[in-house]
């Protein structure tokens, strides 16, 4: 099936819900890895917007991507409580590892703030994470 | 057959718990995956007739089970931690399966929206007054009045909405209560919808929650039955912090730019698809069975301090020996928080500061660890409660970078349509950096030829602080929503109490 007619599939997957564009570009975002101007553009005819109001929506949530990045993906958490828990000075040896085979992604809470420093890889979640763990969690996505 | 109970929450995944769960059926045990205790430095924690066993790894179970563990705490009901709570809305925690319908109903489950549905929305509506709750997303509003006037808005359709965008760093207590106990929040929408006469509800979970998302799609599924005609569908966010504020929460639901809407028209008037619409955090929502069980409004009023009402799901995090979830009424004092209950930093170092309410909460200095757990003494203090993250760090945290970093994330997650948060935060990490940086020259910006009333002499230290300040009541003032409003706090309270990390 191409791209075009599996987007038709998911517009109309969800066209019983009310106020559908979030649910539609994470299914597409999940199945293509982005949200390109394409596929913009069908959405926008299949929900009656604009192109400018679906790129609009597309640009100004973190979790939609303009193009697709095929690394694996580390998510690892910055905010304050991991940074309580020394987060940062993980860093470097975790940019490190990742170099440009892994795509390290700074996320802001995973909800785990009392056994930071965290990471997520897929809906995996690791713990006290300290630099060995890390850079092993890295070395193998 | 030996049963043995560890936690299938999100917190005791990261830490293992899949693994110690199959060590235990690999030894012939029956595992129930249960809810979380909430006490996580011991997580997994595993739990055998009643005793508990934590931090475990699957190496321990031989010793579990043969009594010999080193890891034994004794029987967990009684550990200091869970024994000194006042569990109201974490009362299932660690005691039930989350997913199980019989658990549910044996402790208790569904007799609030049964009595509710007996009594009749004005005398729901009415106890819920009673009861004192006030909204625990952090803005303390109170619950009965915002039900109340949604009732009472002439509308087509109304709504319940629940605010799920748990995304202040230091708090996981929703997260807990959606993974844990998610039929008391779609009992608590229930009976809300019941007052108010809404037929639809959402619950906007953040994505970083996949655990949460799965386990709600599962409960709702589940008690569909039950909680007919009404119906809930989870409604998943997409990386925006600001869309844990009301307005932009629901103009994402809508399918739109996570951006804030002025106030009024308040959501209770014209929410969610123009209609009114209640909006309550998960924990103002999961307080309701109890509060309209039997004598349950009464008893949630005699709770509390001041006008703070009922209990706080505390959480304990960052730097902190005994982090987790402590649910006590309202008063409690950060002392008592970080000291007797939380056992102190985990590194063993001192403590330097406390942030309570998230990344828009005031850094609290050790000089006012005496201050009680109250909306209005923090509002008095300069400082917030929020949704109850406590995150303690030790004295190797720079001050100065945490303020930079809250200007930075400000400037991140601005939703653009106010400008003292775009630009303002933007502004703010120049002056930060500039002050932290020594240099007193105006900035690239200020020395374009068009800056016609920047100064032409280069600003002393003590000029580039009274300017922050300046921007910071700026922000508070003119911002449309607690993003920017907020973000002077925690900027402004570590420059007042650590003037020395500012170089």
């Amino acid at each position: 099936m191409n791209r075009s007619a599996r987007l038709v599939e998911i517009v109309a997957a969800h066209a019983g819900r009310e106020g559908p564009l979030l649910p539609l570009l994470h299914e597409v975002q999940a199945e293509f890895g982005c949200v390109d101007g394409e596929a913009e553009a069908q959405l926008a005819h299949a929900l009656n917007l604009s192109r400018a109001e679906v790129h609009g929506v597309v640009s100004f949530y973190h979790d939609f991507t303009a193009t697709a990045d095929p690394r694996p993906c580390v998510q690892l958490c910055r905010a304050e409580a991991c940074q309580a828990r020394g987060v940062e000075a993980l860093v470097p040896a975790a940019q490190a590892a990742a170099g440009g085979r892994v795509k390290l992604h700074d996320v802001y809470c995973l909800g785990l703030c009392s056994v930071g420093p965290n990471a997520r890889v897929g809906d995996q979640l690791y713990a006290r994470l300290d630099q060995g763990s890390l850079v092993e969690l890295i070395e193998r996505a | 057959m030996t049963v043995v109970r560890i936690s299938d929450d999100a917190l005791a995944l990261a830490c293992g718990a899949d693994a110690v769960a199959a060590a235990f059926v690999g030894a012939g045990c029956t595992v129930e995956r249960v809810s979380s205790w909430g006490m996580h430095w011991l997580e997994p924690l595993v739990e055998l007739d009643g005793k508990g066993f934590g931090p475990a790894v699957p190496g321990d179970v031989a010793a579990i089970l043969n009594g010999t563990s080193a890891k034994a705490i004794g029987i967990i009901a009684d550990h200091p931690f869970i024994a000194r709570q006042q569990r109201l809305t974490f009362a299932r925690a660690g005691k039930t399966r989350p997913l199980d319908l019989a658990d549910y109903a044996a402790t208790g489950g569904w007799a609030g929206l049964y009595r509710a549905r007996s009594i009749g929305a004005p005398a729901i509506i009415a106890e819920m007054s009673q009861s004192g709750l006030r909204g625990r997303g952090g803005a303390g509003f109170p619950a009965g009045i915002k039900w109340q006037t949604v009732a009472s808005a002439p509308g087509d359709r109304k709504f319940i909405v629940c605010n799920a965008d748990e995304g202040d760093s230091g708090t996981f207590a929703d997260r807990m209560l959606m993974e844990g106990d998610p039929f008391q929040l779609i009992e608590g929408m229930a009976i809300a919808a019941h007052a108010v006469g809404a037929g639809q509800g959402y619950i906007y979970v953040r994505s970083e929650y996949p655990h949460a998302i799965a386990k709600l799609n599962a409960a709702i599924t589940l008690a569909a039955e039950i909680i007919a005609p009404f119906t809930i569908e989870v409604r998943v966010g997409a990386g925006a912090y600001v869309c844990g504020e009301e307005t932009s929460l629901l103009n994402s639901i809508e399918g739109k730019r996570g951006e804030v809407r002025a106030k009024p028209p308040l959501p209770a008037h014209q929410g969610l698809f123009g209609q009114p619409t209640v909006i309550n955090n998960v924990l103002t929502l999961a307080a309701v069975p109890h509060i309209l069980s039997e004598g349950g409004a009464v008893l949630y009023d005699s709770h509390g301090f001041g006008r703070s009402k009922g209990t706080k799901p505390i959480q304990l995090a960052g730097n902190i020996r005994h982090g987790g979830v402590f649910e006590t009424p309202f008063g409690i004092t950060l002392h008592d928080l970080i000291y007797d209950i939380g056992g102190g930093t985990a590194s063993g170092r001192p403590v330097k500061a406390v942030q309570v309410g998230g990344p828009l909460g005031a850094y609290i200095h050790p000089d006012r660890f005496d201050l009680p757990f109250d909306y209005e003494a923090y509002a008095g203090a300069d400082a917030l409660i929020g949704h109850g993250g406590v995150v303690v760090f030790d004295d190797t945290a720079d001050m100065g970078k945490l303020a930079r970093f809250a200007m930075e994330f400000c400037a991140v997650e601005s939703c653009g349509k106010c400008t003292p948060c775009r630009i303002g935060s933007t502004r703010g990490v120049e002056l930060i950096d500039r002050i932290r940086g020594g240099a007193t020259a105006g900035g690239a910006v200020e020395s374009l030829p068009q800056m016609h009333n920047a100064a032409k002499t280069p600003r002393s230290r003590e000029a580039d602080i009274e300017l922050l300040e300046d921007l910071c009541e700026t922000m508070k003032f003119g911002s449309l929503c607690a993003l920017g409003g907020f973000t002077p706090y925690p900027v402004l309270s570590a420059l007042r109490h650590w003037p020395e990390d500012f170089g």
